[in-house]
């Protein structure tokens, strides 16, 4: 198997054997990171832009740090204070970037769809670092990749991703890419922020915390958006986590051997209690870990496509 | 292009022999074992430098660290190629800084395998020497690269390659010259 796309826009569009050599890249690439000095020859004389138009500060520095680490150069492009507070439009900005001859964009936009936009009019290679609901991409390799080290192998293993999922796109590409992997994926919350059609994508749909999460393998929490709260989506904050907040207590009907995941920012004591996100069952920290293999893979993989 | 057996130039007891040639080399050069380390290049270098390892346990007593190096991140024609080679990932776990490291590849043709391994393997640390040992010269250096321990050394034209067959990978241990079954031009990479 070896790599053919331009893009990463998508994990549903996705083959097993894509997502398996992304991560066996990526588990090279780790070993980089325990060196004294962290830094291989590979993309030098590359260009990295990245092209930001939501607030990130986890991902943006994981993609500067795996591009670094790498030897391309990196530029970050962040919308405020740019000319996209100017008004210029995002096909305009991305054109006068690609006159700059960039390899690889990454790009966060709000609005689903965006990095599709850019990939299919840009000559360099596109990636999607989150575009409104839709999908994460990178995010959904990292989570993978964690698995997989953690547990050994992805297949047969049960999944159950707990909370807002209506407004999440890592939940979305989370649940394709394992889909993908031979994995069962159980969603849980409250029927507010589960989306109707999710059964479509094959998952079980559960509303009681305490029976989705009894045979999970892996327990992913996602972020409650605060920003929802208005929109009346649940009732108050606390009933929120009362019901659906990940606690000690509420671990001790869970599988000995279970793994708390997160895609950060965490809410402590929303949805995951403090003595929960920093306990030992918890690999949050080994997610970001291997979010920067995942990105030295993904921009090793892309920069070799044709076209950049 | 696909390729047809010439010859063979070592059997499985000659390829033997000339590994325990090796591994005698090095102890004697080094005056010892204490500071050797070898590493070798992926995938039949490793396997080489873990047989040489062996050997020399089995003269001295004492086993030297065995690493594996991967130089696909610092090849020079990444540019060249359509598609990216796959990452194999280097295991080095002990450092190299003031050791003798006695980098271990199967077959030494244009050099440039072996500039990428130097470049990787200086990024790891700083050794007191670095050696060469190459199953089989075959020629054709496109860089300033000379081995210090060669199993054989083997005339070869531009057009013909040399495959190593080894027990782990193989299922036996043999070396042969191949030539194109075609009229056909091309190289091996590095």
């Amino acid at each position: 198997m070896t790599w053919k796309r331009k893009d990463l826009l998508t994990m549903q569009d996705l083959e097993a054997g894509e997502i398996r050599e992304v991560l066996d890249t990526a588990e090279s690439m780790k070993e980089i990171a325990t060196r004294e000095i962290k830094k291989v020859p590979t993309l030098r004389g590359k260009t990295v832009v990245n092209l930001f138009y939501e607030a990130s500060t986890r991902t943006r520095t994981s993609f500067e740090i795996a591009g670094k680490w790498l030897s391309a150069d990196v530029i970050n492009f962040s919308a405020s204070g740019s000319s996209a507070e100017k008004g210029e439009s995002l096909l305009d900005t991305a054109k006068n970037i690609e006159a700059m001859s960039p390899d690889v964009v990454v790009v966060r936009h709000k609005a689903s769809g965006a990095p599709a936009l850019l990939a299919r009019n840009l000559r360099c290679a596109v990636v999607n670092a989150g575009d409104g609901a839709h999908e994460h991409p990178t995010q959904a390799l990292l989570d993978l990749l964690t698995i997989r080290e953690k547990k050994g192998h992805l297949e047969g293993l049960n999944v159950t991703i707990v909370g807002d999922v209506a407004h999440s796109r890592v939940a979305r590409s989370d649940i394709h890419g394992m889909r993908r992997m031979g994995m069962t994926v159980t969603v849980a919350g409250p029927p507010t922020l589960i989306p109707a059609a999710c059964q479509e994508l094959g998952v079980k749909v559960s509303h009681r915390l305490e029976e989705a999460i009894a045979h999970a393998d892996v327990i992913m929490m996602l972020r409650l958006q605060h920003e929802r709260m208005t929109a009346g989506f649940i009732p108050s904050l606390r009933e929120y986590s009362r019901v659906w907040g990940l606690s000690l207590d509420r671990l001790k009907h869970c599988r000995s051997d279970v793994l708390i995941m997160h895609p950060g920012p965490v809410n402590r004591g929303v949805e995951l209690s403090p003595e929960v996100a920093d306990g030992p069952y918890s690999v949050i920290l080994d997610q970001v870990t291997n979010g920067v293999a995942v990105r030295m893979a993904v921009l090793y993989l892309l920069a070799g496509s044709k076209g950049a | 292009m696909t390729y047809r057996e010439k010859a063979q130039v070592l059997d499985e007891s000659a390829l033997d022999r000339a590994l325990t040639r090796i591994a005698h080399e090095i102890v004697e050069q080094a005056g010892g074992v204490d500071d050797i380390a070898l590493v070798g290049i992926k995938t039949r270098g490793v396997t080489l430098g873990q047989r040489i390892a062996a050997k020399i346990a089995a003269i001295e007593g004492t086993k030297p660290a065995v690493g594996a190096l991967d130089i696909t991140l610092y090849r020079d024609d990444l540019r060249l190629k359509a598609e990216q080679p796959v990452v194999r990932g280097t295991e080095v776990p002990f450092p190299i800084k003031g050791r003798t490291v006695v980098l271990v590849d199967d077959v030494l043709f244009t050099g440039r395998t072996i500039r990428a391994a130097l470049d990787a393997l200086m990024d790891l640390g700083r050794p007191r020497v670095i050696r060469l040992a190459v199953l089989v010269d075959r020629g054709h250096r496109e860089l300033p690269i000379r081995p210090d321990y060669i199993g054989k050394n083997l005339p070869t034209s531009r057009r013909e390659t040399v495959a190593v067959l080894l027990r782990e990978h193989d299922g036996m241990d043999r070396v042969v010259i191949q030539e194109p079954t075609e009229s056909a031009t091309g190289e091996t990479s590095q």
